[in-house]
């Protein structure tokens, strides 16, 4: 059993990438740090077990990443997704950081791998790790463990006892059992609130019960709320959560990557009445299957189904349930619960509207529909080559884009604007002062372990004086 | 290969494996899924065989158990590998012998053990069998004579090698390569086995028995493999000496095949004594718990003929010669007579499926362009 009776210098809540590289570089400043993870052992890392790379600038080609990527070009990138909703100075200052973690990822046994089969248009931007994220969070708790970081599991943090923007105690449970901690410093990096689906309702209504959150179920926002309700201040919209379309048939959480769909572009979609509701071919399937999940959210019922025929079957990578199949689209709706008279109609109408472009997957084809409406404006091939496939799709919730605001030594803000004493914050809980809208790929673990390494090295810095 | 329970429970999780992708860095197994988007029996035989039991997808995986999906690829693969070992043995009635494949190979050893001993009973004169012994050519074969040894060892090693071609036939047919040999996929194949290539999770090390990585396992493996390739170089060399060039055993310290035979044997009992260890401190959960026997039988007659064999070298000019050489030849016989019948035959299979490997590796995966 982890000594819960011992002040430590820091003391981090939570147990995924954001919070190992905050506990690790603490206690390799000399601190001594207890780590508590909500869920147990076996499902420890929170959602950076099912990431698998991140997003690094660099001035020339290195061992994991080809040609360069520098940093305007990646501020621009951020820039375009959050429509300018980021802090200049934080997310440039995490951009220039982002270029020189290797080594130290390296040093802790995180190992790279050339980029994944289907991702190759991220091979520059993008590192990949070997495995996965289970792998790199695996790697990080060794070194943890090794260096003396004291890790308890199924340990959850509830409230931290602030006096004048200073945390004095901590409340957690520990196995179910309720513990006070003290430490000279907190690190918050517990994530968002998108597990915690009575928090959701709020805003959405029951519509929630038809979303299926892909990661972890212990990030529920405790802390998060209860940092609020102390008067810190907070970033992003409360309302927001990065959503894309999933398989409806996916487990209600921790579905992970397997369970996305990537056969919107090849596709019509249609929603439960068998009506298209928007353009399939908007633009290359990266850059749109972000919006796809709140589309799907504002249609009746919150479901959808991507309707294609044998032609695209191969184009794109397969999901982990089987496509429904028909021999005609007749059977193919009534197989999926659809009015097969309806669909029938909507994809006839599609196929008359087809124009001349010719097919091309591997850009923008210019292959699109006249005079339909909503149009497809790229890849629209007729659908006609039996047997028919379809999937039903339902949004699959990432994350949340609330958080506490921080400055750029990591300290937590509160809301007139002072830092709070001896309370930091890195990853998720804090990631929506610089991604405060929009996603891009591999961002999200560059900001957990950018902002997770200078948490650790200020809180060390600051239990040691 | 026939449709089974655990081919069932294969072809789930590939396919979950298939939508995921994150473990291509470890091994040849993931790309090889990749150019697949259906997995008949044949398909699930040849990842099986190709996968080499490292781990590195058990504990990098998000949906191990006790995620409700439970992926647990290794001990899977294992599963359906004992399997198409059943399936492609050759002679069909002997396919049996891989169900309790502990059991069979340790009591063909006793069986194989104690009949070499009898018969070395029966040919000799009474009281000669503990008769002070001198290091002498052809001493050897005042014990058993030549003839015999000649005999059983080329019927029962020349069976065995019939029946390991017409088994790799076997997997050939079923879960082979349709695309046109070439030298190079050989060569390439060949290095893949050689170095092992992929056991070392893209050589960062195999996950033994925790999320860690190390090479011992491979290392241990190596000595083990090119221990017994030394030994088996060791008898062949052994036999030209003697039919060939008339030069009766033994031969000294310092000749080619006592060499050969005693840094082999080093080599296996090393290798094997340290994969025996490695299994007593195991994780049970990535390991296939029905195949301890066979690979505990195996790990213990490889064992067995490198002590027995290093044992006669040390005692062959005590009186004990003769006991000790009719030990160290009846584990011979035992590991001549099960060698299609026993684990051994992971290497014929798992070579194959390098093969296939090697031969289809320039193909594209299927899907791609998602984000």
């Amino acid at each position: 059993m982890p000594d819960l009776t011992k002040i430590y210098d820091v003391l981090v809540a939570g147990g995924g990438n954001a919070a190992l590289c905050a506990a690790i570089t603490a206690r390799q400043a000399g601190a001594s740090v207890l780590l508590l993870e909500h869920a147990p052992r076996a499902f420890r890392g929170g959602n950076s077990r099912h990431t698998r790379n991140l997003r690094a600038m660099h001035e020339r080609p290195t061992d994991v990443l080809t040609d360069a990527y520098q940093e305007d070009e990646y501020w621009d990138d951020l820039k375009r997704v959050t429509g300018g909703n980021t802090d200049e100075g934080l997310a440039r200052m995490t951009i220039r950081a982002s270029s020189g973690v290797f080594g130290w990822m390296q040093d802790c046994g995180v190992r790279f791998q050339p980029s994944l089969t289907g991702t190759l248009n991220l091979s520059r931007t993008n590192a990949f790790f070997l495995g996965g994220g289970k792998a790199l969070v695996n790697a990080y708790y060794l070194t943890a463990e090794r260096l003396g970081v004291v890790v308890a599991y199924d340990s959850e943090v509830l409230a931290l006892k602030m006096c004048d923007g200073t945390v004095r105690d901590v409340d957690i449970t520990y196995r179910g059992y309720p513990y006070t901690v003290q430490a000279r410093c907190v690190i918050a990096s517990s994530g968002g609130f998108q597990a915690n689906l009575d928090w959701m309702r709020q805003y959405w209504g029951d519509a929630v019960d038809n979303f299926v959150i892909r990661g972890t179920p212990y990030n529920r926002g405790k802390l998060l709320k209860n940092l609020l309700d102390q008067g810190v201040a907070s970033v992003g919209d409360p309302t927001q959560c990065h959503a894309v379309a999933l398989d409806a048939r996916a487990p209600k959480f921790d579905g992970g990557i397997t369970t996305r769909l990537d056969s919107v572009p090849y596709s019509v979609v249609v929603n439960r009445h068998g009506d298209r509701f928007y353009d399939e071919g908007e633009d290359v399937w990266p850059k749109r299957y972000a919006i796809w999940g709140r589309l799907i959210a504002q249609q009746p019922g919150q479901i959808a189904y991507s309707l294609f025929d044998a032609k695209a079957l191969k184009l794109f990578m397969p999901s982990v349930y089987p496509a429904v199949r028909g021999d005609s689209i007749g059977e193919l709706a009534t197989k999926l619960g659809l009015d097969p008279v309806k669909v029938q109609d909507t994809v006839a109408k599609y196929n008359a509207a087809i124009g001349t472009g010719v097919f091309n997957n591997t850009g923008l084809d210019g292959c699109g529909t006249v005079g339909l409406d909503p149009p497809k404006t790229n890849w629209a091939r007729s659908i006609d080559t039996p047997p028919y496939y379809g999937y039903p799709l339902r949004p699959g919730i990432t994350f949340t884009y609330l958080g506490v605001r921080v400055n750029e030594r990591a300290q937590v803000l509160m809301e007139d604007g002072q830092p709070t004493g001896n309370l930091y914050a890195s990853g998720e809980i804090m990631a929506g002062n610089i991604l405060g809208r929009g996603y891009l790929a591999g961002f999200g673990m560059t900001i957990g372990t950018v902002f997770g390494r200078i948490a650790g090295q200020e809180a060390a810095r600051h239990a040691r004086n | 290969m026939r449709a089974t329970e655990a081919t069932t429970t294969l072809r789930r999780e590939v396919e979950i494996c298939n939508a995921c992708r994150y473990c291509e860095g470890f091994c040849a197994v993931f790309p090889a899924l990749e150019l697949k988007r259906e997995f008949v029996e044949a398909d699930l035989s040849y990842l099986a065989n190709l996968c080499h039991n490292c781990r590195g997808c058990y504990y990098a995986c998000q949906y191990a158990p006790p995620h409700e999906w439970g992926i647990n690829l290794p001990r899977s693969f294992a599963e359906v590998r004992a399997e198409s070992y059943e399936e492609y043995a050759w002679p069909k009635p002997l396919a049996g012998l891989f169900q309790r494949n502990g059991v069979v190979v340790a009591l063909a050893t006793a069986a194989a053990i104690a009949l070499v001993l009898i018969l070395t009973m029966l040919v000799q004169a009474p009281g000669m069998i503990f008769a002070k012994r001198a290091v002498l050519p052809g001493e050897f074969y005042a014990v058993i004579p030549l003839w015999a040894m000649q005999v059983i060892g080329i019927a029962t090693f020349g069976f065995s090698l019939v029946a390991l071609a017409m088994s790799v036939g076997n997997f050939w047919r079923d879960a082979g390569s349709e695309r046109r040999l070439t030298l190079g996929a050989i060569a390439h194949a060949l290095h893949d086995i050689a170095t092992l290539r992929n056991l070392g999770g893209g050589g960062h090390g195999c996950n033994d028995n925790s999320e860690r990585f190390s090479m011992v396992r491979r290392r241990l493996h190596h000595a083990m493999a090119y221990g017994f390739l030394l030994c088996f170089a060791a008898t062949c060399v052994g036999f030209v000496y003697d039919t060939m060039l008339g030069w009766a055993a033994p031969y000294a310290f310092l000749s080619v095949p006592v060499l050969l035979g005693t840094i082999g044997g080093i080599g296996l009992l090393a290798g094997t004594g340290g994969l025996f260890a490695m299994k007593l401190v195991d994780d049970p959960m990535p390991a296939a718990r029905n195949l301890l026997g066979a690979d505990v039988a195996l790990l213990l007659l490889l064992a067995l003929a490198a002590a027995t064999g290093i044992v006669l070298l040390a005692l062959r000019a005590t009186s004990l010669m003769p006991i000790m050489l009719a030990l160290h030849l009846g584990v011979i016989l035992a590991l001549f007579v099960t060698l299609p019948y026993s684990k051994m035959v992971h290497g014929l299979y798992r070579s194959a499926a390098l093969l296939r490997n090697a031969i289809e590796k320039d193909q594209a995966p299927l899907g791609g362009g998602g984000g």
